[in-house]
């Protein structure tokens, strides 16, 4: 395997790992094999991997869980700060090593953010005097030195996560461990707290290892080297640059950055020497310029429009500016589709302690043609998820209408909107009751009342949508985190809705699963399912949806092409999402509308994926 | 979200200001001696004091609307159950009978009943307001550090503020897997009948649980990560020194549990008998 | 192979098991007509903790819940809250050494498991709460073993259902040593 380790020979190897191999207790088979990894001190590197390649296994190789906390056999030699973490205790090697878990909610324990961020301390048995300053000095690290009073339910994801960061940087750490630290995040927190990462790297010189399958993500600020992981074993080693020219990222089913896979789909791939990490300072060739101009237009006037129905995406090519900000312009749809939903001014206000409300939505005016699929996008707490509860009943209109198939739903229980509306949530583990699959579709008929032979009936048709048909008779535990998504999907759709609600439907999957999962929902929405997906993933909307509804504040900024919305930068900002690789890359390249480029790319990598289907 | 019926009341007052260890053996200073005291005399000021106290920490009537109307239903509902079916009580502790009103079958009322009443009434007003006020008048963070003080071993104390940590975290996972079981037909709430309300809660009780489980194995991996356990003791970020008003507060917590122990010696018996 | 869990983790399921015992008992309560007394379905849950987590979580997790359910509403009555420690320490104590959390949840575990639901409510409802309101409140005997007789009868009819089948769904899931591989 390649070593390019960028010179680092004077500093001491903090984290060595030697044909090292881990075995679970509950397994056949070994997680990790001969593994043989050096971080030093002052390094900053990334780990990536498909899910089950074994990268969070070697978190806890590194970290001391194992075999403090998970059993198993081990071979190979494994040294923190120069010690086996198996024969010293977990304590000391966390005092070298901090981890910051992927669910921030887990590792938040206390019940303020100062109390969370003395919590290390506080089990050493510092004196109660000598906390309050530490707490301060970490905290303002970490970004969060303004909200020590705050309570875990008033902080975001990403606030949680900075008061993670406190928690073990209130300890000297001399590492900094995360643990897929961007998959609960939106992207403009997930870029923020990359940031962070960096800052702390350059100004405090701490050595940072992040596991995270977003690999475009983490490759907004340097790091000296990817480590690429899949089936338990290093695959390659090697600075950023290197690997992206390698090629070695997308057979291993990591998404590379957008524009490098546009630029390998416009057939001049890019060379370690340009220095590819980042959109924004890539240096381009005139040759590849020229590529992606002639790629963009055969996709233009070619056959095989982007979106479904074949009508013109968007503002036509050339019409200038691309979707002014705050512009709410309706593509064209199918006129003669009756409406699955239609929101008018729909406002919501709960309350929110004694005396006290908020507004959650407002003025909300939208509609859903039966067969669409479009995507609701906003960053955390812009109002998708109360949006979906107001469709679902769960939270009560203080103004406006929601008609479900034209009737309005005033007054309907949740149950009764139930069935003409499906609702989908993020984890399957929230769903699913029933150890065995048929068990758990048939769940919804059999409290509706429905024959026997209606139930098995119904229970056919969705295995058999959802791919599920072999393993109808299988225990629900021994499916796939996808299987089980899938039957959590056909379980809704056993009660025949019309319209699918599906809450973050790809949130911590990676690139070949999520492909899979939304071919899986294109194909459901081909054959006459309306789907609503809720996201704050602008690429998953970009290639999946025709139209989304972009919220923020509880208001609604767009209703427009998802094309259109990733290339506003204007639009973007005030949504807080965060514009591609793709925006930057059709700016450079001097390309009018950069939705073009987009939908061009959409089209090659649908291709693409069908292709590698085929194959299968 | 719907709040606890009553949480910490953030509205400074003489007994905010205490230490939280000098409330908490308030409160079960309140809480032991009035379990083990049945003077009436007694009780009456103890519940005096409660509701002294009520009004000293500026916590309003409205705050308490709530909680004084369910004590009130606990009260009303308990003293009918006891007349129900104990109507003799009084007779038999008090050794004498004076009936007030004959009524039908056993269930005359007798002024030994009604004195007997008097005094199981007035212990509700004393002990069951007591805690409620030092929960109202301390910051939960500070619930852990007090019971560890009074020498609580700190991983039960812990555990009491990992309850408090993640309950909103509980509730709202419970509301999200009902709400999404509920779609689906599977309903819990009083429209339908037991035996199908109970099969659908088992339905929404088990993603509960099983997430549940997760979380534990994850929240102790990084509780271990982060030196929980390792040592014999661990000190507190969130405590208040010890003033002098502490002192004297824990001194008259001591008097209230001494003061029926006392008592009991001098009335020959847990309860003060007027008709004697 | 019998699963100990490290002291860290008991804390953690005393803590997580009150907090959903209270969210359970709060919001999750189905009223009876006599008063102070409803079918509570977190005992079940309580049940199911004891059982794989051990009777000092049982008992923990138990008087914990219920003292935070009591200290949120109209204050603490120490038998009641005694008594449902004592309900998570007797099934905790009756069904050590089960290999549930190990997959294996046979008939004549689900027997043992139903007795010790029925005892542990006995000795929880039928002696502890009483005895305490009669004891620390000095209440009539004959009221406080009715409330009693009905929390027994009530509580033992779910803990016994729905904790039964939690156990069978949970040991259900779970794989036996050395049994998993990739299915890729």
């Amino acid at each position: 395997m390649p070593s390019h380790t960028r010179d680092a020979e004077g500093a001491a190897p903090l984290i060595e790992l030697a044909e090292y191999s881990f075995q679970y207790r509950a397994q056949s088979e070994p997680t990790l094999h001969d593994i043989d990894l050096t971080v030093r001190r002052g390094e900053k590197i990334a780990i990536v991997g498909a899910s089950g390649s074994g990268k969070s296994t070697l978190i806890s190789a590194i970290n001391g869980l194992i075999p403090h906390h998970h059993r198993g056999t081990t071979h190979g030699t494994v040294r923190v700060g120069g010690q086996d973490p198996a024969t010293v205790p977990l304590v000391s090697t966390a005092s070298v090593v901090g981890t910051v878990l992927q669910d921030s909610n887990s590792q938040f324990v206390g019940l303020t953010v100062a109390e969370d961020v003395a919590f290390s301390l506080e089990n050493q048995q510092v004196p109660h005097d000598e906390m309050p300053a530490r707490i301060a000095q970490a905290a303002s690290l970490a970004g969060i030195g303004d909200r020590l009073d705050a309570s875990p339910q008033d902080l975001s994801g990403g606030q949680k996560q900075r008061v993670a960061i406190a928690g073990v940087l209130v300890d000297d750490v001399e590492v900094l461990l995360l643990d897929e630290p961007l998959a609960n995040l939106d992207p403009a927190a997930g870029r923020a707290t990359v940031e962070l990462l960096d800052d702390l790297h350059r100004e405090r010189g701490t050595t940072i290892v992040i596991v995270e399958h977003r690999l475009e993500d983490v490759l907004h600020r340097d790091v000296d080297r990817i480590v690429l992981m899949a089936d338990g074993r290093i695959i390659a080693d090697a600075p950023p640059d290197d690997l992206l020219a390698s090629g070695l990222l997308e057979e291993h089913g990591i998404r590379p950055p957008l524009h490098v896979a546009a630029l390998r789909h416009a057939g001049e791939p890019v060379t370690a020497a340009q220095r590819p990490s980042r959109s924004a300072d890539i240096d381009l060739t005139s040759a590849q310029i020229a590529a992606v101009r002639t790629w963009v237009d055969a996709g233009t006037h070619g056959p095989g429009s982007p979106t479904t129905d074949g009508s013109t995406p968007g503002p036509a090519p050339g019409s200038g500016e691309p979707g002014a900000p705050g512009t709410v312009s309706t593509p064209a749809e199918a006129p003669h589709a009756p409406l699955a939903l239609d929101l008018h001014a729909v406002r919501c206000e709960v309350p929110v302690g004694p005396a006290r409300t908020a507004v959650l939505l407002e003025g909300i005016t939208a509609s859903v043609r039966r067969g669409e699929m479009i995507g609701v996008l906003g960053s955390n707490g812009a109002g998708k998820s109360t949006l979906a509860r107001v469709i679902c009943g769960a939270e009560a209109l203080s103004g406006g209408k929601v008609l479900i198939g034209g009737v309005d739903a005033h007054g309907w229980s949740v149950t009764e909107r139930g069935k003409r509306v499906g609702f989908v949530l993020q984890e399957p583990g929230q769903m699913i009751s029933q150890p065995q699959v048929t068990d758990e579709i048939a769940l919804g008929l059999r409290a509706q009342g429905l024959e026997a032979e209606e139930i098995s009936r119904r229970t056919t048709v969705v295995l058999e949508a959802c791919g599920l048909t072999p393993f109808r008779t299988w225990p629900v535990s021994a499916l796939s985190h996808g299987q089980k998504k899938r039957v959590t999907i056909a379980s809704v759709l056993a009660l025949e809705p019309e319209v699918l609600i599906l809450d973050e439907p790809t949130a911590g999957q990676d690139f070949a699963h999520y492909s899979e999962f939304m071919g899986f929902l294109r194909t459901l929405n081909a054959t006459g399912t309306t789907v609503v997906l809720i996201t704050h993933d602008m690429h998953l909307a970009v290639e999946h949806t025709e139209r989304v509804l972009v919220l923020s504040a509880g208001r609604l900024l767009a209703d427009a092409d998802p094309a259109v919305v990733l290339t506003d930068p204007e639009l973007t900002r005030r949504a807080d999402l965060v514009t591609t690789g793709l925006y930057d890359l059709a700016r450079r390249c001097d390309i009018a509308d950069p939705h073009a480029l987009v939908h061009r790319f959409v089209q090659a990598d649908r291709a693409d994926q069908a292709d590698s289907e085929a194959c299968r | 979200m719907s709040t606890p019926v009553l949480g910490y009341i953030d509205r400074p007052g003489p007994l905010h200001a205490l230490s939280g260890v000098s409330k908490l053996v308030l409160a079960l200073g309140v809480v032991l001696g009035a379990m083990i005291g049945f003077d009436v005399r007694y009780l009456a000021v103890v519940a005096a004091g409660s509701i002294a106290l009520w009004g000293l920490s500026r916590v309003r009537l409205r705050d308490l609307a709530l909680v004084l109307w369910l004590i009130a239903i606990f009260a009303t509902l308990n003293n009918i159950g006891i007349f129900l079916f104990a109507p003799g009580y009084g007779t038999e502790l008090f050794g004498t009978r004076h009936v007030l009103v004959a009524g039908p079958w056993h269930w005359d009322v007798t002024a030994e009943q009604l004195f007997y009443q008097l005094t199981v009434t007035l212990k509700y007003v004393a002990v069951l307001p007591s805690v409620l006020l030092f929960v109202a008048t301390t910051r939960p963070p500070e619930f852990a550090s007090s019971l560890a003080r009074i020498g609580v071993p700190y991983r039960f104390a812990y555990a009491i503020s990992l309850a408090l940590r993640y309950i909103p975290d509980v509730q709202r996972e419970f509301r999200t897997i009902s709400l999404a079981q509920q779609a689906r037909g599977l309903d819990i709430s009083r429209a339908v009948g037991l035996r199908t309300r109970a099969r659908n809660l088992g339905s929404t009780l088990m993603p509960l649980l099983m997430g549940t489980f997760d979380r534990i194995e994850s929240i102790s991996a990084a509780m271990e990560l982060r030196g929980f356990g390792r040592g014999p003791g661990r000190t507190w970020l969130v405590r208040r020194a010890l003033r002098p008003p502490d002192v004297l507060v824990m001194l008259a917590a001591g008097l209230l549990v001494a003061a029926p122990i006392v008592l009991l010696g001098v009335n020959g018996g847990r309860f003060w008998n007027p008709f004697g | 192979m019998i699963r100990s869990h490290s002291p860290v983790t008991q804390v953690v399921a005393i803590g997580i098991g009150a907090a959903l015992f209270f969210v359970l008992g709060r919001f999750a309560a189905i009223p009876t007509p006599i008063p102070n007394t409803s079918i509570n379905i977190q005992y079940a849950v309580l049940a199911v903790f004891a059982v794989l987590y051990g009777p000092l979580v049982g008992a923990l997790a138990g008087v914990i819940g219920h003292l935070l359910i009591d200290m949120t509403g109209y204050g603490i009555w120490i038998s009641w809250e005694l008594a449902s420690g004592a309900f998570g320490l007797v099934v905790g104590l009756l069904m050590l050494r089960n290999l549930i959390a190990e997959g294996e949840f046979p008939r004549a575990v689900a027997v043992r498991f139903i007795l010790a639901i029925l005892l542990a409510n006995a000795v929880a409802w039928l002696l502890i709460a009483p005895l305490g309101d009669v004891l620390f409140y000095s209440e009539p005997a004959g009221k406080v073993w009715a409330q009693g007789a009905l929390a027994f009868a009530a509580n033992s009819v779910t803990a016994c259902v729905l904790g039964t089948i939690i156990l069978s769904v949970y040991a259900r899931t779970r794989t036996r040593t050395g049994s998993l591989s990739h299915d890729q």
